[in-house]
């Protein structure tokens, strides 16, 4: 009987640890979002926030479905798998609104140089030119269609 | 909850209605879209990047990523004769605006369009202590923001470099492979944007994307197999200098 | 920047913040190995410090995770560590190690050798100390021979369980570097067993000093013995550290794999003066020579503690830059092993200095504090105290 009560203070030391788990099983249970493990080891919420992330590029097959002139045109040449977006950029607020947002139309000076200024890195065949020497300082429209730019479709002006 | 027959037979067909979606793994906003069905990578072909800097452009808005900080980036190798292992490389601004005229004549040059690699057997989900980052049933290692503890483990994990931590969010960020746009049928940002098509996502579970065929007729590479991350973003053309 | 980086990878992630981190825990274990020397191996010589050893295990421990809770991105969201951890993640299940370390083993411990000066203490002082010493107590007073035979023989087990719970305590920190197989510099099996020497030796060497330090302060003799003793399980520790760093330096020059001509560079140049002066020569062969020197040739009294002070001094800073080479190197070079980044300390930032030095220094005001609820030594004791050797 003596040797229980020379343990008995373990004993509080005991229910002080099981108070504690408890109280952090009970803490967890309440503050776990609900939808952990849905799909894995990961809040499943989390997927719906990600995917509503609002799109800024609406994607070429968007541009065709209203401008199937300007296909025609780029499929035929060498800007064929060019996207639309690449050289006008992000234009899904215009296809949600086409009428009140006007895409502006991007600077030639600078925009075309991106792809075809000169650079020993580029891979060879791709046509690359040192922008001085090739147009003496006029804007690469002045000669070639950017829908179309190749003179062989018929792409000069 | 005691019902009757007539409550059971009515219940039925909506909870197996119900329950192909939950089987399947459906993410809320996106409806018809069954993660089960995908498996997402890319390829890159380092014979057709032109070091334009679109695609980083492109991500960059798509995703509102902060300036300075990158979820993808072109780097620019030049390797001169047989010296593979130390390759001259620069990333100006990680390509956004495209690269200067290269000082160095001769040689081999190319350029290399980074990105997360979004590993099968990933490193940086592995160390998350809390589940905030993720691969998902489809293929694609993503972050939740809202979870995250900034604690940066995961930055450290990655082996490409491609994480980074955000200045104002204060969690980790990169790459999600447009996640957002993928599971709505469009393609990502930086493919959308890509002139050359040297970029191009690849649903590896889908029998007719063009990927089957093109890795039986190509050689192709992942960065640092060594480390067996699973990669899945394919490199057409990679040299061996490429770090 | 130099050469090409990544260019995700030019701006640090782990600041100073996390070079403090492995140093204080690694003062934990390190102090707990030399208490539990004294209680599991009856090393008798060591007995004048165990209780302060417990006592200052216990005050770092309490500051360890502050230095994490300034670096989080969110630091109101820690507590996920312990609601969904991840179980692949080391630092996740550290969580769960430290926790286990702090109750189970040190807090316990301590409670179970003082419980007896706790009931006396709680029957007569008065004042604010004495609801802290009712509380203590658990309700219960029972100190009958029996009773402390029991706390005794369960202090035992719980110390005998404590000392793989130390190794793993901070060998776990080392495996959190460790299992980076994207970093070089901190992938080997090795950087667990080096943390846990590193951390005995910074941990022994800090008892030695809080021993001389507390004596000088109580205007009390030092036990020589005790002192002499201390020294030498030191050195012995020293010893099996330098070998292992030794071993990992040999092994990545021998090798040479893909990394270490960028990692050669950036020893010598960026981590030059933290890692060939500061943790090599000054902080472990200067201590080594030293302590090494005392057990060959015969010191005076005054000239020992003058070596042991030295030693324990430089061994301190020593394993600190050993924390900032691992944990900053490893950020300073790319994973392209094309070029470095630099990192410049900012002082009265969140990361910075001076939050570094304030939490170096409240591991001392907390042992200032414990030493006055929970004194060490009986001289200090009021009241009815039986005076007996677990001095």
């Amino acid at each position: 009987m003596s040797k229980f009560r020379d343990s008995a203070h373990l004993l509080r030391v005991a229910a002080v640890f099981i108070l504690g788990t408890l109280a952090f099983v009970a803490l967890r249970a309440a503050v776990v979002p609900k939808s952990f493990g849905r799909y894995g080891p990961f809040r499943g919420d989390a997927l719906a926030t990600i995917t509503s992330h609002p799109i800024a590029y609406a994607g070429h097959g968007t541009c065709e479905a209203c401008h199937p002139d300007v296909q025609e045109t780029k499929a035929k040449g060498v800007h064929a798998r060019v996207n639309c977006e690449s050289c006008h950029g992000p234009l899904a607020k215009h296809t949600e609104d086409p009428g009140s947002v006007i895409p502006v139309l991007p600077e030639v000076a600078s925009l075309c140089v991106r792809c075809h200024s000169q650079n020993s890195a580029k891979p060879v065949g791709f046509p690359q030119v040192d922008a001085k020497e090739h147009s003496l300082g006029q804007p690469c429209n002045t000669c070639h269609k950017p829908h179309s730019p190749g003179f062989d479709e018929g792409g000069k002006k | 909850m005691i019902l009757n027959r007539r409550q059971v037979l009515l219940l039925l067909p909506a909870a197996a209605a119900a329950w192909e979606f939950v089987l399947a793994g459906e993410p809320e906003a996106a409806p018809n879209y069954n993660m089960s069905e995908h498996w997402w990578g890319m390829l890159l072909d380092i014979t057709k990047c032109i070091g334009c800097g679109s695609c980083v452009r492109a991500c960059a808005m798509e995703n509102d990523v902060p300036d300075g900080y990158f979820r993808t980036w072109v780097e620019r190798y030049h390797v001169s004769d047989w010296h593979l292992e130390n390759p001259q490389v620069d990333s100006p601004k990680g390509g956004k605006d495209g690269f200067p005229p290269a000082e160095t004549a001769g040689g081999k040059n190319f350029f290399v369009p980074k990105l997360c690699n979004h590993c099968a057997d990933s490193p940086c989900t592995q160390v998350c202590p809390v589940g905030a980052t993720f691969g998902t049933p489809d293929g694609v290692t993503l972050i939740d923001y809202d979870y995250c503890l900034g604690c940066r483990y995961c930055i450290q994990a990655c082996p490409y470099g491609c994480r980074f931590f955000h200045p104002t969010r204060h969690t980790a960020d990169k790459c999600t492979l447009c996640y957002h746009r993928i599971t709505k049928g469009l393609t990502t940002a930086c493919c959308e944007a890509c002139p050359t098509g040297a970029r191009q996502l690849a649903d590896l579970k889908n029998p007719k994307d063009p990927i089957h065929d093109f890795l039986k007729t190509h050689t192709v590479q992942v960065l640092k197999p060594n480390l067996a991350t699973g990669a899945k973003v394919f490199y057409n053309g990679l040299d061996g200098s490429v770090r | 920047m130099d050469g090409f980086m990544y260019p995700n990878e030019v701006e640090l992630q782990w600041s100073l913040l996390i070079v403090l981190y492995p140093f204080l825990t690694g003062l934990v274990a390190g102090a707990f190995i030399l208490a539990s020397l004294e209680r599991v191996f009856r090393v008798d010589a060591v007995k004048p410090t165990y209780r302060l050893a417990l006592l200052t295990a216990l005050a770092f421990l309490l500051v360890a995770p502050l230095p994490l809770q300034l670096h989080l991105g969110h630091p109101e969201r820690s507590l996920e560590m312990y609601f969904t951890p991840h179980r692949s993640s080391a630092m996740a299940m550290f969580g769960f190690v430290y926790l286990w370390y702090l109750m189970a083993v040190l807090v316990l411990e301590i409670w179970l050798d003082y419980r007896q000066d706790i009931v006396l203490l709680a029957q007569s002082t008065k004042g604010w100390k004495r609801p802290i010493y009712r509380l203590l107590t658990l309700g219960s007073y029972n100190i009958s021979p029996g009773a402390l035979r029991v706390d005794d023989r369960v202090g035992w087990i719980i110390t005998l369980i404590g000392i793989p719970s130390a190794f793993l305590l901070h060998g776990y920190v080392g495996f959190i570097f460790g299992s980076i197989k994207a970093n070089p510099w901190w992938s080997t099996p090795l950087m667990p067993v080096v943390f846990i020497f590193s951390a005995m030796v910074s941990g022994i060497a800090l008892v030695l000093l809080m021993y001389m330090v507390t004596s000088f302060f109580r205007r009390t003799t030092i036990d020589m013995r005790c002192l002499d003793t201390i020294a030498k399980y030191l050195l012995y520790a020293f010893i099996i550290d330098f070998t292992l760093e030794m071993l990992d330096l040999i092994h990545r020059i021998y090798e040479s794999d893909e990394s270490f001509r960028s990692l050669d560079f950036m020893v010598h140049t960026r981590l030059f003066l933290s890692q060939i002066l500061l943790q090599i020569i000054l902080g472990t062969l200067v201590p080594i020579g030293l302590l090494g020197v005392t057990q060959v040739v015969k010191f005076t009294e005054p000239a020992r503690k003058r070596i042991y002070a030295v030693s324990g001094i430089l061994t301190m800073v020593g394993i600190f830059a050993m924390r900032w080479n691992v944990v900053i190197g490893g950020q300073l070079f790319s994973k392209s092993f094309l070029g470095y980044t630099s990192y410049k300390v900012d002082f009265v930032t969140r990361e910075g200095l001076l939050p570094t030095v304030i939490l170096l220094l409240l591991p001392f005001v907390i042992l200032y504090v414990l030493i006055k609820i929970l004194p060490p030594w009986h001289e200090e004791n009021i009241g009815t105290l039986q005076v007996d050797s677990s001095d």
